[in-house]
């Protein structure tokens, strides 16, 4: 039951969110512009971008102090934990559209111009010379030949590394929960090592797919949901990775008790998190 | 459970019953969220205002056949920012803005869960509709392809597509955030006592609709992130020579806009469900059943998104899956409408504007269930698919539907808000005016689209002209009504000199109405004791 252990803190008025709602605009709209080929919108989303940095650096300094001062109790934190889970849920149905692209693709789409089913007069009058196969840059060979990655290199290391990131996470944790202050520290180094290790080798994959497979976001829908795909799910290695800089920071600094870190924790769902992902990205994007 | 209990963790700044000082700190900074409510509310209002004069635009060239008064362009703008605006900036923000002012006065809490994340979701919205509008004022002008921005054709447009994408992207931003909020609040801030099945059924309506935002709303995000990669960044998403099909951006707009819908209209009957029982002066009838009905829509809503593309031409088989899953949604709905008129059964009714409203309601969202159920029949729908009868149908169910239960909510809270009562009989007035004005403007339409009329084209055959003069005349009778609305508001806020008293409505239930009225700047400071006779409408001990 709620409400049980008294004093729910609630902060008084935040200059941050409407700091962070002046960031959004700018960013966005610059991005717009920039899009749109005005040469401005790329001042503006940098502009834009400073502000949402300045933002989130103000408003997290303001909640770790006052975590720090002890103005949260259990409900807060629960509380916290609810926001994060579904925060998470959030994002699992984001990459949910671009998996679901994926399939339906893979299932529909292509085999259709390939005149399975109802497809067949759209494939003999259309694209009579268009066979249905996987990968494929569609009946009109948008983005010429390419070559695809092949999972059992870069990928299946990258899969080893997520994976190994995920133990280390863990060590770290119970390192954290039995008062093991350097082994903590170390095993959480180690995350954030195997995460840029990670991204390394994705950005290495990314240069040899544009210079040497001529896979890019133009080589059709393959190109596009591969992109897409292991790109958004890139930012968010990068993310975490950040988020797990400044978590290391502050266990250095030793804002976690043994029983009261939940910052730690939201960070590491959100770290299993993106490894999951990448399970599904190794095999539905790499190996099937 | 625990006995009464300290109060909240009192702040240097704010947190005795004093209100911040000055405007912009209270407004722009604030974390309280009846504030936000507020903020919300008039957001909302104001949205339903401009989206509402576009909605006069459209009947004003449709008042006669033949092109009258604006370009097709300009016409196809305004149907797209009409529905944009409207959904996104006037229905879905005033149920945040209820469930704001509501939700933790009803579960006993002091505030929202997470009071400053509660101020950005609200102060991204403003930002996200002046990059909207503002499209209208570039060069090519607003987007012209719809509110569900279908590509190819919504592709075409020019600079409005990433303004008018990233907008929606902030929107999103503010509801699934919105979202996150409600379900911790309703999750975690219960007093002592309020367990889940003793929950007003508003607040199950809005535990239910977050976790349907924060389920879709993604989606959608990640369906105009790909419309928005195929115009600049060269994907093949949705270009069928480069493998991919325009059919998908369907699919997946669809799994977000169905539950949509339902994300429009549960907090609605939750409302209701509110309403009838205190003025008929009985419990709720069947309180289990509304929360399982709940749920069960809410489940269903997820099985059913290609129901808006039967023409489209998908297999045999996904048609009739589709047909029949949308069909099994007048089950859970039929339990609350029938609900809803047992609970009045017997019942000492009384007709104040609230419960007019409520009726209305009842009435009118059902004749929207009607026109759903016999668009569901797949053969039926390949005649009405895009003609009027689509427009009549889902104008029932969101004009006298998601927009009466809130007009009704307003009045029936506003006193508990503002601490004055409204006007009554101009209350009433607002009423019939929109009751009698809201049909003559939207059950001709059923016919226009049965009789073949296409919807969004600006121009028709003369057969149609009769009913189209009618339902004009009533779009511009309900638009000028909804100024008796502000005007009652007004005059309630800042006029009237009736004092409200704590209950407000005789027959009234919940914890809200232990407050004071106007209910104070924090809401319980200290967890109220409950017990299970305050509680829901209705015995929910069995």
């Amino acid at each position: 039951m709620a409400q049980t252990q008294g004093a729910y803190y609630v902060p008084h008025g935040s200059h941050w969110p409407i700091f962070g709602s002046f960031g959004l605009l700018g960013t966005l709209s610059g991005a717009a512009l920039w899009m749109d080929d005005f040469v401005v919108g790329k001042f503006i989303m940098a502009a834009g971008i400073a502000l949402l940095i300045v933002m989130l650096i103000g408003w997290f300094h303001s909640v770790i102090t006052e975590s720090v001062g002890g103005k949260y109790n259990q409900q807060v934190d629960g509380s916290f934990r609810l926001g994060m889970i579904w925060f998470i849920f959030s994002e699992v149905m984001f990459f949910g559209a671009f998996f679901g692209a994926l399939f339906y693709t893979r299932m529909f789409a292509i085999p259709w111009l390939g005149g399975a089913g109802d497809g067949a007069s759209t494939n003999e009058f259309l694209w009579p010379a268009f066979t249905a196969m996987w990968p494929s840059n569609g009946p009109a060979d948008i983005g010429g030949q390419f070559t695809t990655m092949s999972p059992w290199g870069i990928p299946l290391l990258n899969t080893l590394l997520l994976l190994s990131s995920g133990v280390t996470i863990t060590i770290a944790h119970h390192a954290l929960r039995t008062g093991h202050r350097a082994r903590l520290l170390t095993f959480l180094a180690l995350t954030i090592l195997l995460g840029a290790t990670f991204i390394g080798f994705q950005a290495y994959e990314y240069y040899e797919a544009y210079h040497h497979y001529n896979l890019t976001l133009g080589s059709g829908i393959y190109g596009s949901t591969f992109f897409l795909l292991t790109g958004f799910h890139g930012v968010h290695v990068t993310l975490g990775a950040i988020m797990l800089c400044v978590i290391w920071a502050r266990c250095a600094k030793g804002h976690f008790s043994r029983d009261h870190h939940f910052g730690f924790e939201a960070v590491a769902w959100y770290w299993h998190f993106v490894d999951v992902v990448w399970l599904g990205l190794f095999v539905f994007v790499y190996v099937l | 459970m625990a006995a009464v209990n300290p109060a909240i963790q009192p702040d240097v700044h704010a947190s005795h019953d004093h209100k911040p000082h000055g405007f912009l700190h209270r407004w722009l900074f604030t974390t309280n969220h009846k504030d936000i409510g507020t903020l919300y509310l008039i957001f909302s209002l104001t949205m339903f205002f401009i989206g509402g004069s576009f909605a006069m635009v459209i009947r004003a060239e449709l008042f006669q056949p033949g092109m009258q008064l604006v370009q097709p362009e300009f016409f196809n703008e305004m149907t797209s920012m009409h529905g944009l605006i409207m959904i996104f900036g006037a229905i879905m923000p005033a149920f945040v803005g209820l469930a704001n002012w509501m939700l933790p006065m009803m579960i006993g809490a002091p505030d929202m869960a997470l009071p400053r994340l509660n101020n950005w979701s609200f102060w991204i919205l403003p930002f996200a509709f002046l990059m909207l509008i503002s499209t209208m004022f570039m060069p090519g002008g607003g987007p012209q392809g719809g509110w569900t921005m279908y590509p190819p054709l919504a592709l075409e447009g020019g600079m409005n597509v990433a303004f008018a994408i990233f907008s929606v992207h902030m929107m999103g931003i503010s509801s699934i955030m919105g979202a996150i909020n409600i379900i911790a609040t309703i999750l975690n801030m219960r007093a002592p006592g309020v367990d889940l099945l003793r929950m007003p059924v508003f607040v199950w309506s809005w535990l239910i609709t977050a976790f349907l935002l924060i389920a879709v709303m993604p989606v959608l995000a990640g369906a105009i992130t790909m419309l928005l990669t195929d115009k600049y960044f060269g994907t093949s998403f949705f270009h069928a020579a480069g493998g991919g099909d325009p059919v998908m951006y369907q699919h997946i707009f669809w799994f977000f806009g169905h539950p949509e819908v339902y994300i429009m209209i549960l907090p609605a009957f939750g409302i209701v469900s509110e309403i009838v029982p205190t003025f008929s002066r009985k419990p709720l009838f069947g309180y289990q059943a509304m929360v399982y009905a709940l749920a069960c829509i809410a489940f269903l809503s997820f099985i059913v998104w290609a129901h808006h593309m039967f023409t489209v031409g998908m297999p045999l088989g996904g048609n009739l899956f589709f047909m029949y899953g949308t069909m099994l949604i007048a089950i859970p709905t039929g339990v609350k409408i029938f609900n809803w008129v047992t609970t009045m059964w017997g019942g000492s009714l009384t007709f104040e504007t609230p419960m007019l409203f409520a009726c209305a309601f009842v009435i009118l969202f059902s004749i929207g269930g009607f026109s759903g159920v016999s668009l569901a029949l797949v053969p039926a729908d390949f005649q009405y698919q895009d003609t009027f009868f689509v427009v009549a149908h889902f104008h029932y169910v969101l004009v006298t539907g998601a927009a009466f239960a809130i007009m009704g909510a307003v009045y029936y809270w506003l006193p508990k808000w503002s601490g004055h009562m409204y006007s009554e009989k101009w209350g009433k007035i607002h009423f019939w005016s929109s009751a009698i004005s809201v049909n003559l403007l939207f059950f001709p339409q059923h016919f226009l689209g049965l009789a073949g009329m296409p919807r969004r084209i600006p121009d028709y055959n003369v057969a149609f002209a009769d009913f189209n003069m009618l339902s004009s005349i009533g779009g511009f009778w309900f638009g000028a009504t909804q100024l008796i609305f502000v005007g009652v508001i007004i005059h309630c806020v800042y006029f009237s000199k009736q004092r409200a008293t704590e209950r407000v409505w005789e027959g009234a239930k919940g914890l809200e109405w232990t407050l004071p009225s106007p209910a104070p700047y924090h809401s319980f400071t200290h967890p109220p004791v409950v017990t299970a006779g305050m509680l829901a409408h209705g015995d929910v001990s069995h």
